[in-house]
């Protein structure tokens, strides 16, 4: 097991290196002088000369890359103009509240969907499957900034059960209750898209299971029908379905920028897309690499559960 | 055109191409409409109300005519999901094609750059694109067009490499064809329906992430607008005036559901996995469509089937599998059913206990009293209780019939403790204990692993183990030793012959191996498309077979697991059940068949004591009448 975890350890290297080549490469399509594009309205004389020098952007290519890189790795992220502060800090502080807002999100459609996916694939043709399949084409299809506006006119407006945006009250305490109302919304507005794609995939991974030959074992030993579902076909069923959950964290992940802005949650999606209005180059570039090399590592724990699961992985 | 039918079978999907085909006929006459001027402010006629002062939708914040802006908006909106699906399609499909056409080295390279695309969460990259880009409609469409070029190339990718190994291609490559014709000719008619459904399924999706991008800024700038950027817009306003919210949102939401509708249609139609309904999963119990059950007979028997009926019912047609079986099994006693795959035997077996996958299975006709309850026409409880408990099963393939994730002691106790709730503990040393029963070597041991770390005669033990579980009355066994070699194969069978001396078993085995039969069965009937052609005292049978079929199948090589060259001996296939003959349906490759075989239907007859047969000329005639 342990020697599992490290392969996948090591091979998740050679993933975050091409992240952060692929993340360069884009920055550098960015037309012009460089350090005036990175800079923007920041450009002052000094400013130019400065990130010149820190990111030698007069050098070859490949040279300027290995400079970013072993910036990166010693944390270095640059400086972020527009808010004068390292891109680093601005970004580990706002991707605790993506993170809290994003998992939130995740628990919510694993268990959701994976359910539903379930009792659909059950009760396959029935009312139960056929309204399932519906409400799931109608997460999918629906914008999840739409439909969080719609939530917000709903039940923060009319029926006031919860605040309309933010994290905190602005007066009063900052405790768990005032934080959990808060979340809420955001929170299930960002799982309904992951939910529904989950549900389909999850119902037919297990009508693919339930056709198995070991699922005729279990009902020939007299297994009870809920068992076959939840015990045996649901649990062989979870070897294809928790790829689809680590993708969907993605989703969750980088959809949580809409959400972020409707409900105005101060997590790194709204950081990245101000930044972008104002040009703000690294801390874009900053924001994405960051992001996108938790993603990898989440993935990384994805595989080393989907091992846990099935013994055969292991070997 | 069957794509065609097939779609417009599906209501949903129907509904789905309507709506879009309308939108699509708004949107491309919008320019000839009598709209006001989407652009034009107004901004003392902000915030009318929907139908106030004649315009439909009302304004917006700047007093625009918001019916008006809807109209353009959608124009825009689809023409952008539509252009970057086509990018995206068409660079996706191209680096697939090559990367999968060329395999090796190129393929390696193209396919690493592809995963590292897929590692980042979908979005982000679209954001980091726009972001060096810079803000703006067209930006926006390359970013979404790039985000989704990988999921293109990898789909395409997996089945062109299908295709390129196949030989019409080799066949091109021979005749001199250069690689770019054979991509064109060959490859890409192939490939097409696969990039349709891919297509299909994901301009939906880019439809909402292009509004996505204008919803935050990043795509089509004022004053020219997209549905997204109508809703970015309105959003200041939402509690004041939620319709100036509402329109736009509520435009995209229709436009996308029926773009996902016509999609699934357009997947389902194309998905030839769907079309044959093997997507349906089996219901816990065999469907059961008979009329009036017959009447059960021989009290003695442990196990009386009369008259059994089942029909696979798939697309319109009806294969009978088994038509009209009466079988009967005393306690204690060992009966073979034989013949060939497709003759029937599995799903006579398995329609004891209601285990014929279904749909498409349905038992038609028939009974099955088992210690004289019907099963057949039984309540599902009652069926499951008996299952595993009165009745066992033993299956064919282990490795597959026996579940991958759990241990085989897991799966031992569990079989224990369905019918017979007891503490954990005493569960497993009852599991163990069947495992000694069964001679598993060190049963302790490897009580915990997994059914891949044993052999494939291990296996079967586990499973044989596991229909003893609760002391049953009779097991069925489907070809137990087909999937093992010869010599598991003699170990298993003594096994079996053991445990059926020592606890009074009686046993149903099923198998197209005379030579099993011989060594286990106390009685054997001999299964020809769905009936029964002959049954009688093993021993009988083996001496002097009536049934020219019986005769053919024991004729060739009596020898222990070689039954792949036995059966291939005789010659011509066996009928298709969905439209069997009138007459004996053995009699195309009956060597004493005449035309009095062919008509009306032959029933099974008496020969001598305790023996049948369904022939009018078999090889024997019981003595005096030969
Ligand atoms: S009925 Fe006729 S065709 Fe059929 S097995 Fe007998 S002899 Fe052959």
């Amino acid at each position: 097991m342990a020697g599992y975890i490290l392969k996948r350890l090591v091979s998740a290297i050679p993933v975050l290196l091409g992240i952060s080549i692929i993340v360069f490469l884009i920055m550098a399509m960015i037309p012009g002088d460089p350090a005036m594009a990175i800079l923007g309205s920041y450009a002052t004389p000094e400013n130019v000369e400065k990130l010149n020098r820190d990111l030698g952007l007069d050098k070859p290519l490949v040279q300027r890359y290995l400079i970013w890189l072993g910036n990166l790795v010693q944390g270095d992220f640059g400086r972020s103009f527009s808010l004068n502060r390292a891109v680093l800090d601005e970004v580990l502080e706002r991707f605790n509240t993506t993170l809290l807002l994003a998992g939130t999100s995740f628990v919510i459609c694993s268990i959701l969907g994976v359910s539903a996916g379930a009792i659909a694939a059950a009760r396959q043709f029935a009312l139960a499957d056929k309204a399932i399949t519906f409400v799931v084409l109608l997460g999918i299809s629906i914008p999840s900034f739409f439909l969080g506006m719609m939530m917000i006119l709903l039940f923060s407006v009319n029926l006031r059960w919860f605040p309309v945006s933010g994290m905190w009250p602005i007066y009063g305490t900052r405790d768990l209750s005032a934080l959990v109302s808060h979340l809420t919304l955001p929170a299930l507005v960002l799982a309904v898209v992951a939910t529904g794609v989950i549900a389909r995939l999850s119902r037919s991974a297990m009508l693919e299971v339930l056709r198995q030959d070991f699922i005729r074992t279990a009902r020939a030993k007299g297994v009870h029908e809920r068992g076959v579902i939840w015990r045996h076909a649901l649990r062989a069923a979870m070897v294809s379905i928790i790829p689809v959950l680590g993708v969907q964290a993605g989703f969750v992940l980088s959809g949580a920028v809409y959400v972020e802005i409707v409900f105005q949650w101060p997590g790194v999606g709204r950081m990245l897309v101000d930044a972008i209005l104002k040009r703000d180059i690294l801390l874009v570039q900053g924001g994405v690499v960051f992001v996108a090399a938790c993603y990898v590592m989440f993935n990384l724990a994805v595989d080393v559960a989907q091992s846990l699961l099935d013994p055969r992985i292991r070997t | 055109m069957n794509f065609l039918g097939l779609l417009a079978r599906n209501r949903l999907a129907l509904l789905g191409l309507v709506v879009v085909l309308m939108i699509t006929v708004l949107a491309l006459l919008t320019p000839l409409l009598p709209l006001a001027d989407p652009d034009v402010t107004n901004t003392a006629n902000r915030f009318k109300r929907p139908f106030e002062d004649g315009a439909i939708l009302g304004t917006d914040h700047l007093g625009r005519d918001l019916l008006s802006r809807l109209f353009w908006g959608s124009r825009l909106s689809l023409a952008v999901g539509f252009a970057s699906a086509l990018v995206a399609a068409t660079i996706g499909a191209t680096i697939g094609i090559i990367a999968g056409f060329h395999g090796g080295w190129t393929d390696n390279v193209i396919m690493r750059g592809v995963d590292m695309l897929m590692a980042f969460p979908y979005i982000l990259l679209a954001l980091a694109i726009v972001a060096a880009l810079g803000p703006g409609l067209m930006n926006a469409l390359i970013a979404v067009a790039a985000v989704n070029i990988p999921f293109f190339a990898r789909n395409i990718r997996g089945v062109t490499v299908g295709i390129a190994h196949r030989e019409f291609v080799d066949a091109a490559r021979l005749s001199g064809m250069g690689n770019t014709r054979i991509i064109l000719t060959e490859v890409l008619p192939n490939v097409i329906p696969v990039i349709i459904i891919a297509m299909s399924t994901t301009v939906g999706w880019m439809i909402l992430e292009t509004a996505g991008l204008s919803f935050l800024g990043l795509g089509s700038q004022p004053p020219q607008a997209d549905l997204g950027s109508m809703l970015g817009e309105a959003r200041s306003a939402l509690i004041t005036n939620p319709h100036t919210s509402v329109v736009p949102g509520a435009m995209i939401l229709i436009i996308v559901i029926s773009i996902n509708l016509l999609g699934d249609g357009i997947r389902d139609a194309l998905d030839p996995r769907l079309k044959s309904g093997a997507l349906s999963r089996p219901m816990p119990r065999t469907l059961v469509r008979r009329g009036e059950p017959s009447a059960g007979k021989g009290s003695s028997a442990l196990l009386a089937l009369s008259g059994l009926e089942t029909q696979f019912h798939a697309n319109s047609r009806v294969y009978r599998a088994v038509s009209g079986v009466d079988l009967v099994v005393r306690p204690g006693e060992c009966v073979g059913i034989i013949g060939e795959s497709g003759s029937g035997k599995s799903v006579t077996a398995l329609s004891v206990m209601g285990l014929v996958a279904s749909p498409p299975g349905v038992i038609t006709a028939g009974s099955a009293h088992f210690s004289g309850q019907d099963l057949i026409g039984a309540e599902y409880g009652t069926l499951r209780r008996l299952r595993g408990d009165r009745v066992a099963y033993v299956f064919q393939d282990p490795l597959s019939t026996l579940h991958p994730l759990y241990t085989v002691g897991e799966q031992l106790v569990e079989a224990v403790r369905v019918h017979h709730p007891m503490p954990k503990v005493r569960a497993r040393e009852h599991a163990v204990g069947l495992l000694h029963s069964v001679r598993f070597p060190n049963a302790k041991e490897r009580f915990d692993s997994y059914p891949h770390e044993l052999s494939g005669g291990m296996r079967q033990r586990v499973g044989i183990a596991m229909a003893l579980a609760n002391d049953p009355d009779l097991i069925i066994a489907d070809e137990p030793t087909t999937a093992l070699d010869v010599t598991v194969q003699a170990r298993i069978l003594t096994l079996l012959r053991e445990l059926q001396r020592e606890r009074g078993l009686a046993i149903i085995f099923i198998t197209h191996d005379f030579g099993v039969i011989a060594q286990l069965c106390d009685r054997v009937a001999v299964m020809y498309a769905g009936r029964i052609v002959e049954e009688g005292p093993t021993d009988a049978i083996l001496k002097s077979p009536a049934h020219p079929y019986t005769a053919r199948l024991m004729a060739c090589v009596p020898e222990l697991g070689q039954e792949r060259r036995r059966l291939t001996a005789i010659p011509g296939l066996p009928p298709v059940l969905d439209d069997l003959p009138d007459g004996c349906a053995f009699a195309e490759r009956c060597h004493r068949a005449t035309d009095a075989c062919r008509v009306g239907n032959i029933a099974l007859a008496g020969l001598a004591t305790e023996r049948v047969v369904r022939c009018i000329d078999p090889e024997f005639r019981a003595a005096g009448t030969a």
